[in-house]
């Protein structure tokens, strides 16, 4: 692959992010914030995770530091691309009602500016296809979710680094990005090696001080995203789930799972998948004007499937089967494949830890 | 882009009381452009927003054909529905749609077509009725079976008895708790099955009204001998977008406001009546 010959040494990193600045771009990449690693706007290398290193099990985040030089030695924090694409609220519109006791509506025209990410995964990457495909593709495009989609740059880095929780091997969507970033990084102790795979990413790179890479460091890179594949412990089934899981809606599981889980919907707002939202009117206090929002939902709470006096899923048994069945199980039929990337946020996030790997294998064992 | 969301301003040109708790609302839009320009299929949705309260899905009850109003019949049972009751003529609400899928009326056509209801389940199907006694020639026999709670309950008396009268039309009735003077039978809707005969193969079959007693019909049908495919229902969700979006309408992988609300059974046989589905 000649366009993985590129090599930036690390003192010349922070020309990325002047090319990228002066082509338009705000950038947004990972840093430190309240413990974790959240994906915020930065305005130079200082601000990313230098010799950062994560600690995750079921239910545990922590971060450490270390000497060490590399900016993206950790695997995924809480969020990444979700909230930069479909936000956790957008005003839709806006009523407002005359003296004449009409209601006039207006639209929000949702405007994005350009924006690049720096260090999008490759978990991250096939959530945000899965994105596209339900917010941008169907019959009724989504203004707010495309505007800020179209305005995207992606910089995607190769991971070397999975955490205890992660499994995308196991779903076929990692480590390696494949596909849907306009330039890709492989972090080495000394540098990146760097490859575009669109034309605005092709701009970029003209713009940067690259050599031609060496084959120990186009060795290296290699070996370190398949140890990266190798060393994960946790996985899923790689086949469709669907009719297992919907065969066995009643296993003794769903009931045992009922009773760890909270119901707390953590695991549902940090799925790069989940895309339940709610829409919600807020007046104003002289009842002149009422916005109109759209805000994140989850299946797991009781309003979710609420309907004159019924509540279709009143208990934790069924909203967590709710959840699993729909993300690896009936998502094929909506979107040809699992709604599961690997990530393993759910199980980091989760307070009391459940796996949904370890579930899934009791279930369909 | 254009915003799927908006909502377009809706005069309430009439307001019938149907029944305690159910009403009828004739709306007209406010631009005659966007009056002119809607058109719809029986069984297919609005979301009706009443200011600064929210939005609900409804169903359309009018004639596709009848281009002065489009009428939606609501029962006051919930947040919106209940501050929509208060509403009179002038007032003015949002109305955004239509949306998903309607009754399969072409495939109706020269077919025997029965519409088995419950409770406010009749509303979604009055528009077929009507679409249908305006084109009786496109179909064969009309069976309407109706069956309410208490006979209180039942709305559009004065439609019953006319349709009875057309040719070739049976109209069947029945109420669990029956009040002096209901001359129709008590009993469960699905006893009804029993006072007339389904051509299965020649027979199209409509359902709304109640899960149960959904199921209840498909089984008196299959004892008939009605093919799953010839049964098709409308289903009811929680829905906030209408348009595939919010992920509150799915049973599986179907989006009720995407998919249906008018679904052919056999879309939904293996999880209708699951509990959480």
């Amino acid at each position: 692959m000649a366009e993985r010959r590129n090599f930036l040494p690390r003192s010349e990193f922070p020309r990325l992010l002047s090319e990228l600045i002066s082509a338009g771009y705000r950038c947004i990449g990972p840093r430190v914030r309240d413990g974790a690693i959240v994906y915020e706007p930065i305005t130079g290398v200082e601000d990313l995770p230098q010799g950062i290193h994560d600690l995750q099990a079921p239910g545990q985040y922590g971060l450490e530091q270390t000497a060490e030089p590399r900016f993206f030695a950790w695997a995924n924090g809480p969020q990444a691309l979700r909230p930069l694409t479909f936000a956790g609220r957008d005003k839709l519109w806006t009523a407002e009602r005359k003296a004449d006791g009409s209601v006039e509506f207006a639209g929000e025209s949702p405007q994005a500016e350009p924006v690049a990410v720096i260090g999008a995964r490759a978990c991250d990457l096939a959530a945000l296809y899965i994105y596209d495909r339900h917010f941008m593709q169907g019959e009724h495009p989504d203004p707010w979710y495309t505007a800020r989609r179209q305005k995207l740059f992606l910089i995607a880095v190769h991971c070397t680094h999975p955490s205890l929780n992660c499994f995308c091997a196991s779903t076929g969507d990692g480590p390696r990005a494949s596909y849907g970033y306009d330039l890709a990084l492989s972090e080495l102790d000394e540098g990146f090696l760097i490859e575009a795979r669109s034309e605005k990413g092709e701009r970029i790179l003209a713009g940067l001080p690259v050599k031609k890479a060496s084959a120990e460091q186009i060795e290296t890179a290699d070996r370190e995203i398949e140890d990266a594949g190798r060393r994960q412990v946790k996985g899923v089934p790689s086949r469709n789930l669907k009719d297992v899981l919907f065969a066995r809606l009643d296993h003794p599981r769903w009931n045992e799972v009922a009773q760890r889980c909270l119901s707390c919907t953590n695991c549902t707002l940090v799925c790069p998948t989940c895309f339940c939202h709610s829409e919600n009117d807020v007046p104003s206090l002289d009842g002149s004007r009422s916005e109109h929002y759209r805000e994140w939902d989850s299946c797991f709470t009781q309003r979710h499937s609420y309907i004159h006096g019924i509540t279709i899923r009143p208990d934790t048994r069924t909203r967590y089967r709710q959840w699993l069945t729909h993300k690896v199980g009936s998502w094929h039929d909506q979107f040809g494949r699992s709604g599961c990337v690997g990530c393993g946020r759910c199980i980091t996030w989760c307070p009391v830890g459940i796996d949904i790997t370890e579930e899934l294998a009791a279930i369909c064992r | 882009m254009q915003n799927p969301y908006l909502p377009r301003e809706a005069e309430i040109v009439e307001r019938v009381q149907e029944a305690p708790t159910i009403f009828t609302l004739k709306l007209r839009f406010t631009d005659p452009a966007a009056q002119g320009a809607y058109g719809y299929v029986p069984g297919q949705f609005n979301m009706i927003y009443l200011y600064g309260i929210g939005e609900v899905a409804i169903s359309i009850v009018s004639d596709p054909d009848e281009t002065e109003t489009l009428d939606h019949t609501i029962r006051a049972v919930g947040r919106v529905t209940r501050a929509l009751s208060r509403l009179q003529p002038g007032d003015r609400i949002g109305v955004r749609g239509p949306y998903g899928r309607g009754w399969p009326l072409l495939e109706a056509q020269g077919k025997d077509v029965a519409l088995i209801t419950g409770g406010l389940g009749c509303a979604p199907l009055v528009s077929v009725i009507r679409y249908i006694v305006a084109r009786r020639e496109r179909f064969r026999r009309l069976l309407i079976m109706q069956g309410v709670k208490r006979s209180d309950d039942l709305i559009w008396h004065e439609q019953y008895q006319r349709w009875r009268e057309l040719p070739d039309t049976q109209v069947l009735l029945a109420a669990e708790v029956a009040e002096p003077g209901w001359t129709w039978h008590q009993g469960l809707v699905t006893a009804l099955f029993d006072r007339t005969h389904i051509d299965p193969g020649q027979t199209i079959v409509f359902l709304c009204g109640p899960e149960p007693m959904m199921r209840a019909s498909i089984y008196e049908l299959g004892q008939r001998g009605v093919a799953d495919g010839d049964i098709w229902l409308s289903m009811e969700r929680n829905m906030h977008c209408g348009i595939g979006h919010c992920g509150h309408c799915m049973i599986g992988a179907p989006f009720v406001c995407r998919n249906g609300p008018v679904f052919p059974y056999p879309e939904l046989k293996a999880l209708l009546g699951k509990k959480g589905f």
